[in-house]
């Protein structure tokens, strides 16, 4: 069978284990909805009115039934009712979605931006002093936590600059572009420190490999001036990996960035989730977590069709 | 033998030995109790000192001493590291090589659960543990291990099935030797060298998610000293006590390089491809 149509076929068939995989453990959880939303007041519920509010959110019926229930409103794009919000789950989730994927999509840019020519300039200058403090610093960047580069951020500001980054009212893109770039820009770079980091050395070793094939040695022997050689006929097989790397990380990014997200205050996705898991609310819970993992599936899907697209060696049915 | 010589000639595992090497002896010091000051006990006339000779790194709000703290934070952050890394090499090593080993149907269901797995990003499948088990140090171990479960066993899989078709495995059966012989030394013995690498590098990442869990309050608890939560309480205190941001800090990044470093010479002594490039 083609490896195309393969990953096809066990997609529906993942997603479908996730769902499982998300219902059954937040079944687990000790406590109950209704005393999580109501907190000390759910002592003052009759056992009618706790009775009637859990048939209103549908938790009183056998859970292979509320399974049930919750796939096939999947499917209708029913995704349940939040308990913390009282408004149906995916517009809660839909708005707080534009928020990370600005955040992933800003720190992919920073990270392809510094990274791709740091590492091709450590490639070209292979085993000499500027190449070691390159690796040095992508080495470092990967091993530094996002918390500990953002909360570096924020004091260096505030100490030597006298500037607090903007918290708590979050502005939207299309409202304020400019007090909405500001407030981005530090947790994205925070992101995009780490992110940078991994593809400078990707394409450092990626460009390191095709420095040494046949080809880039015929383009050389043919005269071709070296920046052309470099950037013209090793670079775009170079990226390859570059692309992979980049597509899994931006996959992860679409699912919040929740430590970030919390030293910021940024109303994400990620806070999102972690919200709802600290209030119990399910159906909330349900939703982001196979909403995210679907971005993610996704994402992760079309890095290998891209990549089988940008090396003709990969054939598709080799796998 | 050759494979330690190796890594001393190597500057980047020197240099990441050295530093796994020190965290190791300061974690075992904090555990037999040999700090500077009783990392708990609250000395209130010396709160928030700056770093001098008596506390090396300063003090925090309660007048608990920072270097004694960062000893046994770095104590907690790896238990929690080895012990998940040890549970998920344990479990996907044994599921990738059944996988392998099976082969056909149970191949097929033992990777498509592990491909459910890996459809979460690792930190929304701990978030859901920590919401199963709440938060404490148990769970950062468990949430660790279960996103890493899955990564060994693809792991391990890929070249166990290629092993599995090689002739020494086919004589082997001939000779009659138990199946469990076959996995034990032939396929697992060969594939000694991609999982060190592999546990090397999720050590690192241990470190990284348990100081992570704890920082956003979801692993160790107090008044237990972890590197995430000194982090976490130094965000409010930072203009007036930066040493509490600082240390912390440094502490994780070190020792989260050591691993890197050291897995990475790890990859470049091991991995024949590196190998041959290099002669």
């Amino acid at each position: 069978m083609n490896y195309l149509t393969q990953r096809l076929l066990t997609f529906p068939l993942i997603l479908l284990g996730v769902s499982v995989l998300v219902f059954f453990a937040i079944r687990l959880v000790p406590g109950d909805a209704i005393t999580a939303m109501l907190g000390t007041e759910a002592g003052l519920l009759t056992p009618a009115q706790r009775a009637s509010l859990a048939s209103y959110f549908g938790i009183d019926q056998p859970i292979v039934t509320q399974y049930g229930h919750w796939v096939l409103g999947l499917l209708q794009g029913d995704f349940g009712i939040s308990t913390t919000y009282g408004k149906p789950v995916l517009p809660v989730i839909l708005a707080r979605f534009p928020l990370t994927l600005e955040l992933a999509l800003f720190s992919m840019v920073i990270a392809l931006a510094v990274g791709v020519p740091a590492g091709v300039f450590a490639a070209t200058h292979n085993e000499r002093p500027s190449d070691l403090v390159v690796r040095l610093v992508a080495m470092l960047g990967q091993s530094t936590p996002s918390f500990v580069i953002g909360l570096v951020f924020i004091y260096v500001l505030s100490v030597y600059f006298h500037i607090l980054p903007a918290m708590g009212s979050f502005t939207s893109l299309f409202s304020d572009p400019l007090g909405n770039l500001g407030q981005m820009i530090l947790p994205a770079i925070t992101l995009g420190f780490a992110f940078a980091a991994s593809v400078t050395r990707v394409s450092r070793s990626a460009m390191l490999d095709v420095l040494g094939d046949d080809y880039v040695r015929t383009a050389r022997s043919k005269g071709a001036p070296a920046r052309s050689v470099v950037w013209h006929h090793a670079l775009p097989n170079a990226l390859i990996p570059v692309v992979t790397l980049s597509g899994v990380e931006f996959g992860y990014l679409l699912g919040g960035a929740v430590i970030v997200e919390q030293i910021f205050a940024l109303p994400g996705l990620g806070r999102l989730t972690l919200d709802a898991i600290s209030q119990r609310d399910y159906a909330l819970v349900e939703g982001a977590v196979l909403f995210i993992a679907f971005n993610f599936m996704v994402v992760n899907l079309l890095v290998d069709l891209a990549y089988a697209a940008l090396d003709p060696r990969i054939r598709l049915g080799g796998r | 033998m050759r494979i330690l010589a190796a890594i001393v000639r190597h500057p980047s595992g020197r240099i990441g030995a050295t530093i796994i090497a020190l965290y190791l002896l300061t974690a075992l010091l904090g555990a037999v109790g040999f700090t500077p000051h009783n990392a708990l006990k609250q000395v209130p006339i010396d709160r928030l000192k700056a770093p001098n000779a008596a506390y090396w790194f300063g003090t925090d709000l309660l007048g608990r001493d920072t270097f004694s703290r960062l000893m046994l934070g770095i104590g907690e952050s790896f238990l929690v590291a080895f012990s998940s890394v040890a549970i998920a090499a344990f479990v996907g090593t044994l599921i990738g090589l059944l996988a392998a080993w099976w082969g056909a149907i149970w191949d097929g269901i033992l990777m498509r659960i592990m491909d459910v797995f890996l459809a979460f990003p690792a930190i929304l499948l701990a978030l859901l543990v920590v919401a199963i088990e709440g938060p404490g140090t148990v769970t950062s171990v468990t949430a660790i291990a279960i996103v890493y479960t899955p990564i060994f066993a693809r792991v391990v899989r890929a070249p166990a099935l290629s092993l599995k078709a090689r002739d020494f495995v086919a004589a082997a059966r001939t000779f009659g030797s138990s199946q469990r012989f076959i996995l034990t030394r032939h396929l697992l013995l060969n594939l000694i060298a991609p999982l060190t690498v592999q546990i090397t590098l999720a050590l690192a990442w241990a470190l990284l998610t348990e100081a992570g869990l704890s920082f956003l309050g979801l692993g160790t608890q107090p008044p237990s000293p972890s590197l995430g939560v000194m982090l976490a309480d130094s965000k409010s205190m930072m203009t007036r006590a930066p040493w509490l941001l600082i240390f912390p800090g440094l502490t994780i990044m070190l020792g989260i390089l050591g691993f890197n470093l050291f897995g990475d010479a790890l990859r470049d002594i091991l991995d024949p491809r590196t190998q041959r490039r290099a002669a």
